[in-house]
């Protein structure tokens, strides 16, 4: 399976290119703590259940994303700092697809 | 005074667990949690989503791991402190300690167990620029007293269960209860939905959406919400009270002030025994930190155990102990109930 590469600009600004394993089934919100852009306890909350928003990010890339499901849809509608192009981390799988990704992370709330 | 062998900060997973593990060991223990019911994340936030890697349990609900956790615990009769967060921490001369919550309650123990997961539960507060001048002058993020509200102009914000069941319940109490949500789609159960809906239909419930609330009004206390109706011009509601229902968010909160090392959120522990950098006071399940930590239900379980072996020495120093299977040695409860493998029949065969 081939690796990806994702541009990922974190809470303090800093821009980080990472590259992102597309066979391990991990979504956005992982490759970050993964990382470590994000502190601990910070992002991921829930868990990736869509049901907390620490992991809400910008998408500022032309990807076409998987549509928005209804639970990403109603959490996003009670979480604040949100923008046209607010997703959540969680919900966003490092599929071949999205290569060349470029997001950046909404503030922590 | 509420005096105890162990004292489990933190009534989720690992903290339930523990009331087993010191029950084993003839150790009493008793619970505070900042939420109103035992079960922590699995109760609060995901009680309907499946786990998979509980040992034994192909598949279980969060909600009922949870029941069956406090069923097991129950002979051990824990006590409980609910709706309270954990404030202070002070040692005695007599190496117990007190530790005290936001209420004023005390309790007196040899040992404390911190088991608080991501912190204890907190509201989320909207971005309103002068909201936090009027916290207590009529904005309140936690319904604790809904006659405070009787014959009262009540505005809510927010779009989940609590907002819908709120509303639900203080549209027989408040003169005018108005619900104000960014989105005309509500995600609580369908029932609260439906019910918002005959309300409003009723016109008990005054519905603004999509909308949301820019500025809180007032001098002393509330008068008011300014409301902004996405696309439209802002106008006022009359309101005495505001309250913003968006969630829970965890946050370690005051125990953060206790003297404990803490790296990235958590509370660094030794694996000897997951013991602080306080004697006496240890950290299980998701709230430690060591290296290779995993956040994980099992690990918790894992930790409350081998914790409550070292707590059974720092309490009985010297007194002599060897860890006995519950095979071998059945269940002993506080509350008289005795538990063991039943006998073996010995009987000839003619």
């Amino acid at each position: 399976m081939q690796d990806i590469n994702i541009k990922i600009t974190d809470r303090n600004g800093a821009t980080h290119d990472v590259v992102a394993p597309t066979d391990m089934a991990m979504n956005l919100m992982e490759i970050v703590r993964s990382y470590e852009l994000a502190e601990e306890g910070t992002i991921g909350i829930c868990g990736g259940m869509a049901m907390c928003a620490s992991c809400q990010c910008y998408v500022t890339s032309d990807h076409s994303l998987p549509e928005i499901s209804d639970d990403e849809d109603a959490m996003l509608a009670e979480a604040f700092h949100v923008e046209d192009n607010s997703r959540l981390g969680c919900q966003i799988q490092m599929t071949p697809e999205i290569n060349g990704l470029e997001v950046i992370l909404a503030p922590e709330s | 005074m509420i005096t105890t062998d162990i004292l489990i900060i933190g009534a989720g997973p690992t903290g339930l667990f523990t009331v087993f593990e010191a029950g084993l060991l003839k150790l009493k223990c008793h619970l505070i949690d900042a939420l109103p019911q035992p079960g922590g994340q699995c109760s609060e936030i995901y009680p309907k989503k499946p786990i998979y890697d509980i040992p034994a349990y192909p598949e279980i609900l969060a909600g009922d791991l949870t029941q069956k956790l406090i069923e097991q615990s129950k002979q051990f009769e824990p006590g409980f402190t609910l709706g309270e967060r954990a404030e202070t921490i002070e040692k005695q001369e007599n190496e117990t300690f007190i530790v005290t919550t936001n209420k004023g309650t005390k309790h007196q123990t040899k040992i404390v167990a911190i088991a608080g997961g991501l912190g204890s539960f907190e509201p989320r507060k909207p971005l309103i620029p002068n909201i936090a001048d009027f916290e207590d002058k009529g904005v309140e993020y936690i319904i604790k007293e809904p006659e405070l509200y009787r014959d009262k102009k009540v505005v809510i914000s927010g779009g989940g269960d609590s907002a819908l069941d709120w509303a639900i319940f203080l549209s027989n109490i408040a003169s005018e209860v108005t619900l104000i949500h960014r989105r005309n789609e509500f995600r609580g159960a369908l029932d609260s939905v439906e019910k918002v809906q005959e309300l409003k239909n009723l016109g008990k419930i005054r519905l603004i959406t999509p909308a949301e609330v820019r500025g809180v009004l007032g001098t002393d206390k509330v008068t008011g919400v300014a409301v902004e109706k996405i696309g439209e011009d802002s106008f006022i509601v009359d309101a005495d009270h505001f309250i913003p229902l968006f969630g829970l968010s965890p946050k370690l909160g005051p125990i953060g002030n206790w003297g404990l090392s803490i790296e990235k959120n958590a509370i660094k522990v030794d694996t000897f025994d997951y013991q602080t950098n306080i004697p006496g006071v240890y950290a299980i399940g998701d709230v430690n930190t060591y290296p290779g930590k995993l956040k994980l239900i099992l690990c918790g379980f894992h930790e409350a155990t081998l914790m409550c072996q070292s707590a059974y020495k720092r309490i009985f120093p010297n007194k002599k102990y060897v860890m006995k299977y519950t095979t071998v040695g059945g269940v002993d409860g506080f509350d008289g109930t005795r538990k063991e493998a039943p006998k073996a029949v010995v009987k000839a065969i003619e």
